[in-house]
């Protein structure tokens, strides 16, 4: 397969990748406070322990609500990935080829995202990645990865 | 024991000219006029996302139906399967005679239209979800990634459930693609979704189908063929609080469900419809069902396995979703009127399988990136 990565560069950078404004609920208020400040903040269980993505106000484990906030170090590794050519459109366009990745953080949940500034042909499962933020401009940010340092 | 009494299957996979809910309707006179029935003989309806406005409530109306008993389940192409268990337990309990399942849409000519999709985006994981361009194909091709580095899995084994199907479709002269391709040809084929190419996702059609679902005493006054449904299973899975497991489905807890209820094994099923959104969707299916151990798919799949009417496990013989008809996006239907026909000795010569008594359909609705409900039906042949 010829590098469609290399030719769309070179076709001019569309720039950051879409920012949409979250629909911010009390429950997930948390969660998108943090990202304005660089900071992943998900609730865990106080009873089972479970580390909960994505935020919600029940454990899905024992159902208690007795949750608490805890703030997860931002590190993860990829536990798969996909460069999508095509088959999205409007927004995304531009974006093609696309790294849609699920990055399994260091404790332990696997989030769905974007894997940037990454040479698709390098990335592989099981590489260390860490968060990077891109502010929405609503007082929030899109938890997204990059290659760890 | 409920008996699938009438299958039909819109021959048309371009339908500019009418509406889904015409489509519902013509499905639904095609299906009853092959069970020996009519619309006043209906006692209940079951429709999914894929029924316009309010589901079945408009359906109902529309179509002038008087029943008593109704299920608007939606877990998406896999729908029309759990349907026919929750008829064949209404059936049991003595609340039903007659159910009627329909689906229609038209995502080639027609759009979308209402719908399913409006039911997405006020879904709790729609904020931690739909921010990163990931269309259905990059859900499925994450799982092919994860499948291929855990188990060695290649895009060739992926390959080969495409040239099966391509070669059930040649005979079918209503499939949407009918012309049989190789291995080679899937591989060239262009990169969508790394490492998904074009040709390991289905068709995109217009179309729909239906079932008719009838007791056992309706069943005994009609002259058709009908088919037992001997067992079924459904199951639902997510992302679990984000324990995301992408190389399993529903289907390991669905299918040892309807082969228990069955009480048969998967060395007893002659022929197996399998849901076959992407290639991908059928590798996973087979495993999770127990037709091979989980990761021995590709190894299952080589060498013709698939291919009626002689192969180890003859799947999809109208051409599935990859190559003959997905309509409405939504799979489940024509899985379940293909088995029918193979256990009706109805499908094309060229694909049936010789004395086919035991057939098994299956249906994933969803994404297998993310949530998805699995159905398994277990249909057997009438004395
Ligand atoms: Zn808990």
């Amino acid at each position: 397969m010829t590098d469609a990565t290399t030719s769309d560069t070179a076709a001019g950078d569309p720039g950051p990748l879409p920012t949409s404004e979250p629909w911010v609920t009390p429950e997930t208020q948390r969660y998108w406070d943090g990202t304005a400040d660089g900071r992943i903040e998900l609730p865990c269980c106080a009873a089972c322990d479970l580390v909960i993505w994505y935020p919600r106000a029940i454990c899905p484990d024992c159902h208690t609500t007795d949750l608490e906030w805890r703030t997860m170090s931002g590190r993860g590794t990829v536990y798969s990935f996909t460069i999508t050519r095509a088959g999205v459109g409007g927004k995304w366009r531009p974006h093609l080829p696309l790294l849609v990745a699920y990055v399994q953080l260091e404790e332990g949940p696997i989030v769905l995202t974007n894997l940037v500034d990454v040479d698709p042909t390098t990335v592989a499962i099981d590489m260390p990645v860490t968060a990077v933020f891109h502010d929405t401009g609503h007082g929030n940010a899109i938890l997204r990865f990059t290659a760890a340092a | 024991m409920a008996h699938i009494a009438g299958v039909y299957e819109h021959p048309l996979r371009n339908i500019p000219d009418k509406t889904v809910p015409q489509i519902h309707a013509e499905v639904a006179l095609g299906a009853l006029a092959d069970a020996g029935l009519t619309m006043a003989d209906v006692d209940a309806y079951y429709s999914a996302g894929d029924a316009p406005g309010f589901g079945a409530l408009s359906m109902i109306d529309y179509l002038g139906l008087d029943v008593h008993h109704v299920d608007d389940t939606e877990t998406g192409g896999s729908s029309y399967l759990v349907h026919v268990r929750h008829a064949a337990q209404a059936i049991a309990a003595g609340h039903v005679d007659v159910a009627l399942i329909t689906l229609a849409g038209k995502p080639r000519t027609g759009g979308t239209g209402p719908g399913a999709s409006a039911r997405f985006s006020d879904a709790p994981e729609a904020p931690f979800e739909n921010m990163f361009g990931m269309g259905i194909i990059s859900g499925y091709a994450m799982a092919a990634q994860r499948h291929m580095h855990e188990f060695g899995t290649t895009s060739a084994d992926l390959a080969e459930i495409k040239v099966a199907a391509s070669t059930h479709a040649q005979h079918n002269p209503d499939a949407f693609l009918q012309d049989v391709v190789t291995v080679d040809q899937v591989l060239e084929s262009r990169l969508i979704s790394d490492p998904l190419h074009l040709l390991d996702a289905c068709v995109v059609t217009d179309g729909g189908g239906a079932l008719v679902v009838v007791s056992e005493a309706v069943a005994k006054t009609l002259d058709r063929h009908t088919i037992p449904v001997l067992g079924g299973g459904e199951a639902i899975k997510g992302t679990r609080a984000g324990r995301v497991d992408l190389t399993h489905t529903a289907a390991v807890v669905s299918g040892p469900k309807a082969f228990a209820e069955a009480r048969v094994t998967p060395a007893d099923i002659d022929y197996a419809s399998i849901y076959d959104s992407f290639t991908i969707t059928v590798l996973v299916t087979l495993e999770d069902l127990g037709f091979c151990e989980k990761g021995g798919g590709g190894a299952f799949v080589r060498d013709g396995a698939l291919q009626a009417p002689f192969g180890r496990l003859p799947f999809n013989t109208d051409g599935g979703g990859l190559c003959n008809n997905h309509p409405a996006n939504r799979g489940g239907m024509t899985k379940v009127i293909e088995a029918v026909r193979q256990l009706r000795g109805e499908a094309h010569p060229a694909v049936q399988v010789p004395d086919c008594e035991l057939a098994l359909a299956h249906g994933t609705g969803g994404s297998m990136a993310t949530r998805l409900g699995s159905a398994t039906l277990i249909l057997g042949r009438e004395a």
